[in-house]
């Protein structure tokens, strides 16, 4: 508080670089790690898993734990070097004048602490307010953060409050003493779609508001376009690519940049005519980085005997000092050439209807006490789900947490037994046939793919165990040899060296082990193949990979595929078709085309525009959902969406919370629920533009 | 709030019904009856003689009647022999016609003791204030010692003073109290080192508690306990130290010391106060041992006494009160833990 | 002969032993009041300035660390080279050590082997990475070893009584003079040292034994109550809290009594508890092989052949309530009082291990290998047992060395209060309730199997903080 009147950046790193050390070794986890945040800048730190970006955040913060200690380089907030100074300075300037937001707001605020304590603590600490003024004051910030009645938020526990408001109350607390940097370390990641649109909005909001400096760290470069003015990419420790948002995204001037936008789908990217270019090989672990350039093995550009012969700096950009990257054929490469990418086989024909699902309902009944009753509360998981998925269709399921998708998913595999409807599985009707009634083959006919690649395998046994048991149980192959045979075939079919088969599923990276996954899926040559957000918890270029591996496995097979999950972009990428679930009801469904272009159902437009794409040339209507999504113990009466809805005022009377809307036809095979006349829906824009190069 | 203390409540008393039922049968098994009546009526009667004992005694009728007549919700058993009556309610030299028709543990009668040939209500209410005493300093030396030494090994994982403090607190889990009282009379109660300081036996502190008489049983019950409730803290504090709300406190700029008392410690103590509570069974074998140990004549004394003496009564008597005290702490233990964390009392 | 005393001629390194453990001891309290008030620095430790420790606290440290191994190599030459010397020059320390040669050729090459090949030998092998493990397992092996070499060790029969050597001193010699009383005489003139080195046998049988069939019957219990949840689970809860709601003391009481043996209640209870191995093991068998229908036959006939046998051969016994087998036959003797021993203490153990079990089950059975598991149609128990179980191995293995621990301490509790084993018998507790009521006139008849109860016990609890540290490393 001495220096308020330093008028430099607010941030300057330089040369950072941070090591762990554990029993074995050292681990380098940041080397030479320089940037600069000015004052009100939002300064965005992108880059995958374990490239260093939180260390970065937490090394500012000097809080880097036991192990942890920086290793050279300096960190200087406004002016005044981080790195060494003591103890009683680094807790004044904590909380006062950097603060942070992380990941799990859950997991951030005390549980046995109500939010008012814990929100004036921090001027209370800093700046020896009263009591009474703190209470004021943290009034005054809570009402900022948009919440509904300040008052009885400021006397609630955490656990009181939604994802989405504790996320609110921890942001309320970085800025309780206005602070002039605040860093936030994926603040959004926890958190639904629509709700993170929200949150981000805010987060722009108030930045402005109080004219703090932002360090913004996320996977997301959708999320750092639209929050931040400059932009710094990392890989394996470093600082790879530098400078405005305009200018990385535009013209990038490092191969990994340029690599992690070919992997992410874009608006225009499409499975057969634009694929998505995963990125070759591995993450390094960071004690087998390779000489000179890190990302040099797996660079399209490499040059032996140059790229791997020392340490590469940063270099300017010529004719943009703002502008920098650490690649040493920055000035050779063609970065306009298009990407020569292979083109994919021939779209397969969609063929005949291999699953019906018509009026299907789950109904759940909890009850507070197993042994005695007691008074039952009943869960409308699904209400009324129909569609049909095709033969070598891919069909997309949408839709936040709560919104039924699972349990549809439970349903279909047999895991529960449907409360009302029918669905008609290859054929049969199964909705009333749990696992255990259904023969070896119809299970191995529907098989899954689960989200988290951590958890998908068991770690007590190694992956061609795995896949053999899957074999045995379908009862395919005769002898123990003919199932070890094809099991290494499954390997090869995903891609996968056979000496995995007798690896354990640690020794594997996130995206082998879904890969195994999916071999495992696939084991009973499966027809109906439920994928639910099978990339969502994988990095950026690991995501390209594995959805690419999927298509290509459904293309030789004709599977079909119902694709859970809540990415609109990964969605528009490769499905045939839509539905959009809210609440346990199928609010829209369509082809893609239909979908992503208007009309559209009210909550289907708010998620188009929650998506944040990483196209600086896309232009995206802003709509912002007020509100939280509701429970499903607990659903509004009438149309489910009708709490958040923008549109609800066009619609005369109070139709929208009395009655349920019935199915529109749009057009051929579009369908809409919802109350809106015809002459509104035509009246609908599109959400996302492209604007013309 | 009010159901869960009503569910808990009958879920408590039906084990009570349970548990009572169990030990009522374990201590009136045949082979414990027939030595019951060769105490009371002459070790060499015949099998024979036995039989018709049992008979006159009401020990012969149905084990679930005579558990109903015990709690007092079926009418005692009354006898006509030689125009005489003698009944389970009817006291020697009593009319039957005033003796009341049901007497058991809910009316107030838990029976007579044949070893002190008092009745065992008394016997137990003596004996249980006694122990109630011990129990009372061994809280005091034991809950705030094992607590300071959790937090303070807690709060900083992996530092000289956690490593001192957890092999501290190892060590005394791995000593049960017949072993360290052994150890502490040796040492401080005997001629070994002649270090005289305490007394080797604690008959007097059974009238006039003081330091020197009561020091060793004291310490050697609570030190058990306290590596137990030490380590259980310790780990609760670790884990609360490396929560996410603590990086958010210190990184508010909360001092080492604001973080620890305002933020860790009401979170970190939840678990150990159920631990604590639940401490109440092995208490109460400490107890045993160590009354045994000292020749303290509480309540421990008085189990192993009516146990060794097949005091069937008392040893009935004395195990629902057990039963009973591990169940109210138990409940206690529950009721606490919802009221101190705020994740369960507000839903 | 002459009387041994503790160090024999190597007793002039008394004085110098004395002084370094009190100033070690001094050191240590000095070193933890100073870290105590020194100022907070470990858990955001600075950048390349090291901590800056205080120059005092720096000074005691550097104290601990020289006075401790000073005292450990002046403590190492008593034994090792007492036990070199003659024995009357060696003393005690000397004697006994030589006593112990067996074991310490054993440990000598488990640690080495050990070792030696310890990263191979995967949890097991990381123990050696932990000082802490390390002397859990050493003390632990210790008494094992003696357990198996206790009649090599042993230098007198154990109930062998010698009136004139009642309540002697350590080191007395036998008045025919063949030999001493390393650890002197119990009230009844009986060798102090051999009874506690035969008493390690009883607890190194039963203990492990009695552990792993209540890990048995929590494992076969808590598996379905954590996957199923619902009323199955309420009313196993209710069973398992209801056993727990016991004082262990009381149950014993309840349990362990010559009336109870006489009613032929523990071969009853037996009679249910020995099932629960076979039923584990055919579940396990038949939920892996059900795919596979000849093998599942075989392994399932096997199993019940060779198990039913041991099964049969443990509960009957002749000329008791249960005497399936003709005494020819009956390979296992187990006499009612051992049995109702084991019996109860799997009782009461096995409750804990059901909570465990259920709490861990609970917690994997939400993870998406299970749900995988689950839509390849597998049936409960593959999932329970060959997806959920082998992961839960971890806490388990921690778990079940406290418990070792805990039943050697029960154990003792029953041998304290002279419940089932025979007065006569020389496991420990029973030795200690012998010795503490002469605790006055001689103290080495409790203390001896005091401290060695109380070295297993440490031993299992280090052993297992440490395996709980490697394996939470990785």
């Amino acid at each position: 508080m001495t220096d308020q009147a330093h008028d430099g950046p607010i941030l300057e790193i330089e040369n950072l670089s941070i090591s762990f050390f554990t029993r074995l070794r050292e681990i380098p986890a940041v080397m030479d790690f320089s940037c600069t945040v000015q004052p009100g800048e939002a300064m965005g730190l992108v880059g995958e898993s374990g490239c260093g970006k939180s260390t970065v955040a937490l090394a500012i913060m000097r809080d880097l734990g036991r192990n942890g200690r920086i290793t050279g380089g300096s960190i200087r907030f406004r002016g005044r070097e981080l790195t060494t100074m003591p103890e009683a300075e680094l807790r004044d300037i904590r909380g006062s004048q950097i603060a942070m937001i992380y990941q799990e707001p859950m997991a951030s605020l005390n549980p046995a602490m109500k939010i008012g304590q814990q929100l004036m603590e921090v001027p209370i600490v800093h700046e020896g307010i009263s009591k009474a003024e703190a209470r004021a004051r943290a009034l005054e910030v809570v009402a900022d953060v948009r919440l509904p009645d300040p008052e009885r938020i400021l006397k609630s526990y955490p656990h009181q409050l939604s994802g989405g408001q504790q996320q609110r109350i921890v942001i309320a607390m970085a800025l309780m003493s206005k602070p002039a940097l605040l860093i936030l370390d994926e603040p959004t990641t926890a958190l639904d779609v629509t709700v993170e649109a929200a949150v981000v909005d805010l987060v722009k909001d108030l930045g402005r508001k109080y004219g703090t400096s932002m360090l913004f760290i996320s996977h997301n470069l959708g999320l750092v376009l639209e929050t931040c003015d400059r932009i710094t990419v990392m890989y394996s420790g470093e600082a790879v690519e530098t400078g405005s948002v305009r200018d990385v995204f535009d013209k990038m001037r490092h191969p990994y940049t340029q690599a992690l936008f070919r992997s992410i789908p874009l608006p225009g990217a499409d499975k057969t005519r634009r694929p998505l270019i995963a990125i070759p090989g591995n993450f390094p672990l960071p004690h087998e980085r390779p000489q000179g350039c890190n990302f040099g093995p797996r660079c399209d550009y490499f040059v032996a005997g140059r790229c791997d012969a020392a340490d590469i700096p940063m270099f300017p950009v010529p004719g943009d000092a703002s502008h920098s990257s650490r690649c040493i054929r920055m000035n050779e490469i063609d970065w306009d050439a298009p990407p020569a990418a292979p083109v994919k086989g021939e779209r397969t024909p969609i063929g005949a209807p291999v699953l019906q699902v018509a009026d299907l309902k789950k109904y759940y009944e909890l009850r507070a006490n197993a042994l005695f009753g007691g008074a039952a509360r009943v869960v409308k998981a699904n209400e009324s789900l129909s569609f049909e998925a095709r033969e070598a269709e891919t069909l997309a399921i949408v839709g936040e947490s709560g919104c039924g998708k699972s349990t549809f998913a439970k349903v279909l595999m047999g895991l529960e037994t449907a409360t009302d409807g029918r669905i008609v599985l290859l054929g049969n009707e199964v909705q009333d046939t749990p696992i255990e009634k259904r023969t070896a083959q119809t299970i191995a006919s529907v098989q899954m793919v689960f989200q988290n690649p951590f958890d998908t395998l068991n770690p007590s046994m190694t992956v061609g165990r795995q896949i053999i048991r899957a074999l045995e149980v379908f009862g395919i192959g005769k002898t123990d040899a003919e199932r070890r045979e094809r099991m290494l075939q499954l390997l090869d079919l995903v891609k996968l060296p056979r000496e995995f088969a007798r690896r354990m599923p640690r020794q594997l990276s996130g995206g082998q082990k879904q890969r195994v996954g999916i071999a495992r899926a696939f084991a009973g040559d499966a027809r109906i193949v439920v994928a639910d957000e099978p990339v969502s918890a994988l990095d950026v270029s690991v995501q390209a990979a594995v959805t690419d591996l999927l298509m290509d496995i459904q293309r030789e097979n004709g599977t079909t595929l119902l694709f859970i999950s809540h990415d609109l972009s990964i969605v528009r990428y490769l499905s045939d078709r839509v539905l959009v679930m809210y609440l346990g009801h199928v609010v829209e469904i369509g082809t893609t085309e239909q979908v992503f272009s208007p009309p559209y159902h009210p909550y289907t437009e708010a998620l188009l525009s929650a998506v944040p794409i990483a196209d600086t040339h896309v232009k995206k209507k802003h709509i912002v959902l007020e509100g939280e999504i509701p429970s499903a113990i607990n659903p509004p009466p009438g149309c489910p969406f009708q709490t958040r809805c923008r549109w609800k005022s066009r619609v005369p009377g109070n139709l929208c919370e009395t009655s349920v809307p019935p199915m529109r036809q749009m057009a051929d095979g579009h369908q809409i629920k919802c109350h809106l006349s015809e002459a509104e829906f035509a009246e609908m824009e599109p959400v996302i533009e492209i604007a013309a190069e | 709030m009010l159901t869960f203390l009503v569910r808990r409540t009958f879920v408590m008393l039906l084990t009570a019904l349970c548990l009572t039922f169990v030990v009522f049968v374990l201590t009136n098994l045949p082979p414990n009856l027939e030595k019951l009546a060769k105490t009371e009526a002459g070790s060499r009667i015949s099998d024979a003689e036995v039989e018709s004992w049992l008979e006159r005694n009401g020990f012969a009728r149905p084990m679930l009647l005579r558990y109903g007549e015990w709690m007092g919700v079926v009418p005692g058993w009354r006898n006509e022999q030689d125009g005489k009556v003698t009944g389970r309610c009817i006291q020697p030299g009593q009319d039957p016609a005033t003796a009341p028709r049901f007497c058991g543990v809910l009316q107030g009668y838990w029976g007579f003791s044949t070893f002190f040939k008092a009745p065992v209500g008394e016997k137990i209410a003596y004996h249980l204030g006694l122990t109630g005493i011990l129990m009372f300093w061994v809280m005091v030396v034991m809950v705030p010692m094992a607590l300071l030494i959790g937090v303070l090994a807690g709060m900083r994982e992996g530092s000289r003073l956690d490593r001192t403090l957890s092999t501290f607190s190892i060590a005394s889990t791995a000593t049960p109290e017949y072993v360290s009282g052994v150890l502490l009379i040796a040492v401080f109660a005997s001629s070994m080192f002649g270090l005289k300081w305490f007394k080797g036996t604690a008959t007097g502190a059974m009238n006039d508690v003081t330091f020197e008489n009561f020091a060793l049983p004291v310490l050697t019950i609570a030190l058990y306990g306290t590596g137990y409730i030490a380590r259980m803290t310790r780990a609760s504090m670790a884990e609360v130290m490396t929560s996410q709300y603590i990086r958010t406190a210190r990184l508010k700029g909360l001092s080492f010391r604001t973080i620890v008392l305002r933020h860790a410690l009401r979170n970190a103590l939840i678990a150990p106060f159920t631990v604590i509570m639940l401490q109440f069974p092995w208490l109460l074998n400490g107890v045993v041992i160590v009354e045994t140990l000292f020749s303290y004549k509480g309540f421990g004394w008085t189990l192993v006494q009516a146990a060794g003496n097949n005091d069937i009564q008392l040893l009935l008597g004395c195990s629902v009160v057990a039963v009973m005290v591990v169940l109210a702490t138990q409940l206690i233990s529950d009721i606490g833990y919802v009221l101190l964390n705020p994740r369960i009392r507000i839903s | 002969m002459q009387p041994l005393d503790w160090t024999g001629s190597l007793a002039f390194l008394n004085p110098v032993t004395m002084a370094a453990a009190l100033a070690l001891l001094a050191a240590l309290l000095v070193q933890t009041v100073l870290s105590a008030l020194a100022p907070d620095t470990p858990a955001t430790a600075p950048t390349r300035v090291v901590a800056e420790t205080p120059r005092a606290l720096a000074l005691a440290d550097l104290a601990v660390r020289l006075l401790f191994v000073t005292l450990v190599i002046l403590v190492l030459v008593y034994p090792m080279v007492g036990a070199l010397l003659p024995p009357e020059q060696g003393g005690i320390i000397g004697a006994l050590t030589r006593r112990f040669l067996p074991v310490w050729i054993a440990l000598g090459i488990t640690f080495a082997l050990s070792v030696r090949y310890k990263r191979r030998l995967g949890l097991y092998g990381k123990l050696f990475d932990s000082t802490i493990g390390m002397i859990g397992f050493g003390l632990v092996m210790f008494w094992v070893f003696t357990a198996i070499f206790s009649d090599l060790i042993i230098t007198q029969d154990v109930l062998e009584q010698v009136s004139r050597m009642k309540n002697k001193a350590p080191g007395t010699a036998l008045p025919d003079g063949s030999g001493w009383y390393l650890l002197g005489g119990d009230h009844l003139g009986r060798d102090v040292f051999s009874r506690m080195v035969a008493g390690s046998r009883i607890v190194i049988l039963i203990a492990p034994f009695a552990t792993i069939f209540a890990f048995m019957v929590g494992i076969t219990l808590g598996l379905p109550a954590g996957y199923y949840g619902g009323r199955l689970d309420s009313i196993l809860s209710f069973l398992a809290n209801l056993i727990l709601a016991f004082p262990v003391i009381l149950l014993f009481y309840l349990l362990v009594t010559p009336e109870i043996v006489q009613t032929g209640m523990p071969q009853y209870l037996a009679v249910v508890l020995f099932l629960f191995p076979i039923i584990f093991l055919l579940t396990m068998v038949n939920s892996r092989f059900r795919v596979n229908p000849p093998r599942r036959n075989l392994l399932v006939a096997v199993i019940v052949v060779l198990g039913g046998y041991v099964y049969l051969s443990l509960i009957s016994e002749p000329d008791s309530a249960i005497a399936i087998l003709p005494s020819a036959v009956d390979a296992i003797s187990m006499p009612g009082n051992i049995l109702i021993v084991f019996v109860s203490v799997v009782f009461v153990n096995a409750p804990t291990v059901f909570r465990i079990v259920r709490g861990i089950v609970m917690d994997i059975k939400t993870r998406d290998y299970v749900a995988a598991a689950q839509t390849r149609g597998e049936r409960p128990w593959y999932i329970m047992i060959w997806e959920i179980l082998p992961n839960a191995r971890g806490p388990l293995i921690v778990d079940f060395c406290l418990r070792i621990g805990y039943t050697t301490i029960l154990l003792g509790t029953l041998g304290f209060f002279g419940l089932g084993l025979s007065p006569e018998s020389p496991d420990w507790g029973s030795t200690i309730n012998a010795g503490r009521k002469l605790m006055t006139i001689a103290q080495h008849p409790a203390i001896v199997p005091a401290l060695a109860l109380m070295s297993l016990v440490l031993g299992l609890n280090l052993l297992a903080d440490g395996l709980r540290e490697e394996s939470l490393r990785d």
